[in-house]
């Protein structure tokens, strides 16, 4: 069905769904709109999903958890300093192999106080064994959510998943969203460690070094299955939805000479960028990284590539630009651009192409 | 029930647990569970109980056990009391948590789950200071009694966790002593009839952090009741009782000293100290009478 949504309705419209049984959240800026959809889904029982209203994200993830390990089906969302204050329990959500689903609306961190848009929050959770999608439309925000349930549940992966949506420049703005005919996309969960009260175990006691490092091995190792998982999900999603994903967003990149590499919303302005550049004669190209847990293996072989990072690891560089170089060995042009919601245009980004100087850091506005 | 020989004969902690000598801690949970019954999950945050259920693969304990996080037990029964609750489980669900877990670092989960009207139980079991590290100060750590944070004794008063819950208006509460196991089954059976969130503090004497020899826990903790500074109660729908065994300590207590001098942490404690000590309790002894004959 064709209708208009903004990015948090298009993920709560997807979670309503899916269904889970236990969605535990807590209020922040600007993810509030998705938990308050749920809330009146649950108010209005169009949904039969218990809906507990945690006085802290720490007790979100905790409560979602908790839950989880029944054999439900799970759903928090949250933002920002919310995100950061789950810490503890994201590595435990990993680490406790359970498929929760989350929504991270990408914001900044304070301080100073700053609800705009920024991907420091997500990547500063990149550790803990959650894997990571970054989306770029309204559409696909629902489309994600929805893929995501299937891609946490997956005997191969148990996971759990975390989508995220630039503040604001998604979460906010509206675009036509084309809801599902869901069917049986996203099968039953069947968790098989969930607790049996008649087959009782201890989930998560002391563990010595040597079965410890096997169940980091473990996560790892789903991580990589998760690549095959995350493709045949996409793939069905396509067969029987007719909108194509993959790791990465490809917009005239056969042929270029010089690829901008981004995440989120700026990859939507890139595309415009490189229809504006080409137009002059330069052979540009634009690769939105989608998928960020499990990293993707990227094809930028031959190509002079600008990186837009919208976060920043102090003392280092951009995240993006470092992991591309980490796993490629290419040496890009990183721009840092767009932190705490700072204004990027396609103009903006058709000059970071033009002035690229490879192998060079530039802070967009300050260090021009 | 009247007797303790009336208590089931089902185990649900096996016999090699990973407990120190003398623990009172793990003899309560053995008869927590006898009341809980097998349909029982149990939550455990970072605690003593995280290391006495054992190493993995193996386990102590005959019912299925989640370990969380330190601040997380209560949130983490939220949501699984839900999500049971959902599937149309009846399945207790039962937080098992030391004092810092519930005074210090969790008390903000559990606040929240109290709030919710969640339908689980909470039981922190007291040894007044965190255990699991060593014996550090916690909120719960007593005027004077010495910790490993506090080498001259600690210079505040206990911190009053009751009265903190007490504030939620639950449906249950009560306080409990690893002394008096009978007390414990009949009050964990009754809150378990009840739905919403319950509470038990249990006073948990502990050898190697208060300093006596174990095979006095018992005694330890007969002192405590019998010297009022402890005292035995339940809360039903706002309506305080006081437990048989803390009824004579109402009326005469024995004198304070005589609980505290067989702990080495008081060892060094000054006169002062024992009297302001003494007077607190005979203060709380007269606010829970108060309160059991409806005055307040």
């Amino acid at each position: 069905m064709l209708t208009i949504a903004t990015g948090n309705k298009a993920v709560a419209a997807a979670v309503k769904q899916a269904h889970p049984s236990v969605v535990a959240a807590y209020p922040i800026t600007p993810q509030t709109e998705i938990i308050e959809q749920v809330a009146n889904f649950v108010a209005r029982k169009e949904i039969a999903t218990e809906y507990i209203p945690v006085e802290s994200e720490h007790s979100a993830m905790a409560a979602c958890i908790g839950a989880s390990v029944t054999g439900v089906r799970t759903f928090t969302a949250t933002s920002s300093h919310g995100l950061l204050y789950m810490h503890e329990m994201l590595h435990w959500a990993a680490g406790a192999r359970l498929p929760i689903v989350m929504a991270n609306v990408n914001r900044a961190l304070g301080p100073g106080w700053n609800t705009w848009a920024e991907h420091t929050d997500a990547f500063s959770q990149r550790d803990t064994g959650w894997l990571q999608v970054y989306v770029g439309t309204v559409q696909e925000a629902y489309d994600v959510t929805l893929m995501a349930f299937r891609i946490a549940e997956d005997e191969r992966v148990l996971l759990p998943v975390m989508v995220n949506l630039d503040g604001f420049s998604l979460s906010h703005i509206m675009q036509s969203l084309d809801t599902v005919d869901l069917g049986d996309f996203i099968p039953p969960i069947r968790l098989p460690h969930a607790i049996d009260v008649n087959n009782p175990m201890g989930y998560g006691p002391m563990t010595g070094p040597a079965d410890y490092f096997k169940f980091r091995w473990d996560i790892e190792r789903s991580m990589r299955d998760a690549r095959d998982v995350i493709r045949e999900t996409e793939e069905e999603f396509a067969r029987r939805f007719g909108r194509k994903y993959g790791p990465t967003e490809d917009y005239q990149c056969e042929d270029a000479d010089v690829v901008v590499v981004s995440m989120g919303t700026l990859g939507k302005e890139a595309e415009v960028a490189v229809d504006i550049l080409r137009k002059e004669g330069i052979k540009a190209g634009s690769m939105r990284l989608r998928w960020f847990r499990p990293f993707p293996d990227l094809d930028l072989k031959g190509k002079e590539v600008v990186v837009i990072d919208r976060d920043y690891s102090f003392g280092f560089g951009g995240v993006v630009a470092a992991s591309i170089k980490a796993k490629t060995g290419i040496e890009c042009y990183n721009v840092i651009a767009g932190l705490g919601g700072q204004e990027v245009t396609y103009d903006d980004i058709a000059d970071f192409v033009r002035n690229r100087k490879i192998g060079e850091e530039m802070w967009f506005g300050v260090s021009e | 029930m009247s007797t303790i020989s009336e208590i089931p004969k089902e185990e649900y902690i096996k016999t090699c647990t990973a407990a120190c000598a003398g623990c009172s801690s793990s003899l309560c949970l053995r008869y927590v569970l006898k009341a809980a019954g097998p349909d029982t999950v149990l939550v455990i945050p970072a605690c003593c109980t995280s290391v006495i259920q054992g190493v993995y693969p193996n386990t102590s304990f005959n019912v299925p056990v989640y370990n969380i996080a330190f601040a997380a037990a209560a949130a983490c029964a939220s949501g699984m009391s839900k999500a049971f609750r959902s599937a149309g489980k009846k399945t207790n669900v039962i937080a098992y948590a030391g004092d810092g877990g519930t005074v210090d670092i969790g008390i903000q989960s559990l606040s929240g789950a109290f709030e919710r009207g969640t339908d689980f139980l909470y039981i922190c079991y007291d040894n007044e200071a965190y255990g699991n590290t060593g014996m550090q100060r916690s909120g719960a750590t007593p005027l004077g009694a010495v910790t490993t944070t506090t080498p001259g004794g600690k210079g505040e008063f206990k911190k009053d966790l009751d009265r903190i819950v007490a504030a939620h208006n639950p449906p249950y509460m009560a306080t409990a002593c690893s002394a008096y196991p009978l007390d414990l089954y009949k009050k964990v059976k009754k809150a378990l009839s009840i739905e919403g969130p319950k509470f038990i503090h249990i006073l948990a004497p502990c050898p190697p952090g208060w300093r006596y020899e174990s095979d006095r826990t018992i005694e330890m903790g007969k002192l405590a009741v019998k010297t009022g500074s402890w005292v035995l109660w339940e809360r039903e729908y706002g309506k305080l009782t006081v437990s048989g065994p803390s009824k004579a300590a109402m009326k005469n207590p024995l004198p304070l000293e005589e609980y505290l001098k067989g702990q080495g942490r008081f060892k060094r404690v000054t006169p002062e100290i024992i009297n302001e000590l003494q007077q607190a309790v005979i203060k709380n002894l007269e606010r829970v009478r108060k309160e059991e004959e409806g005055i307040c």
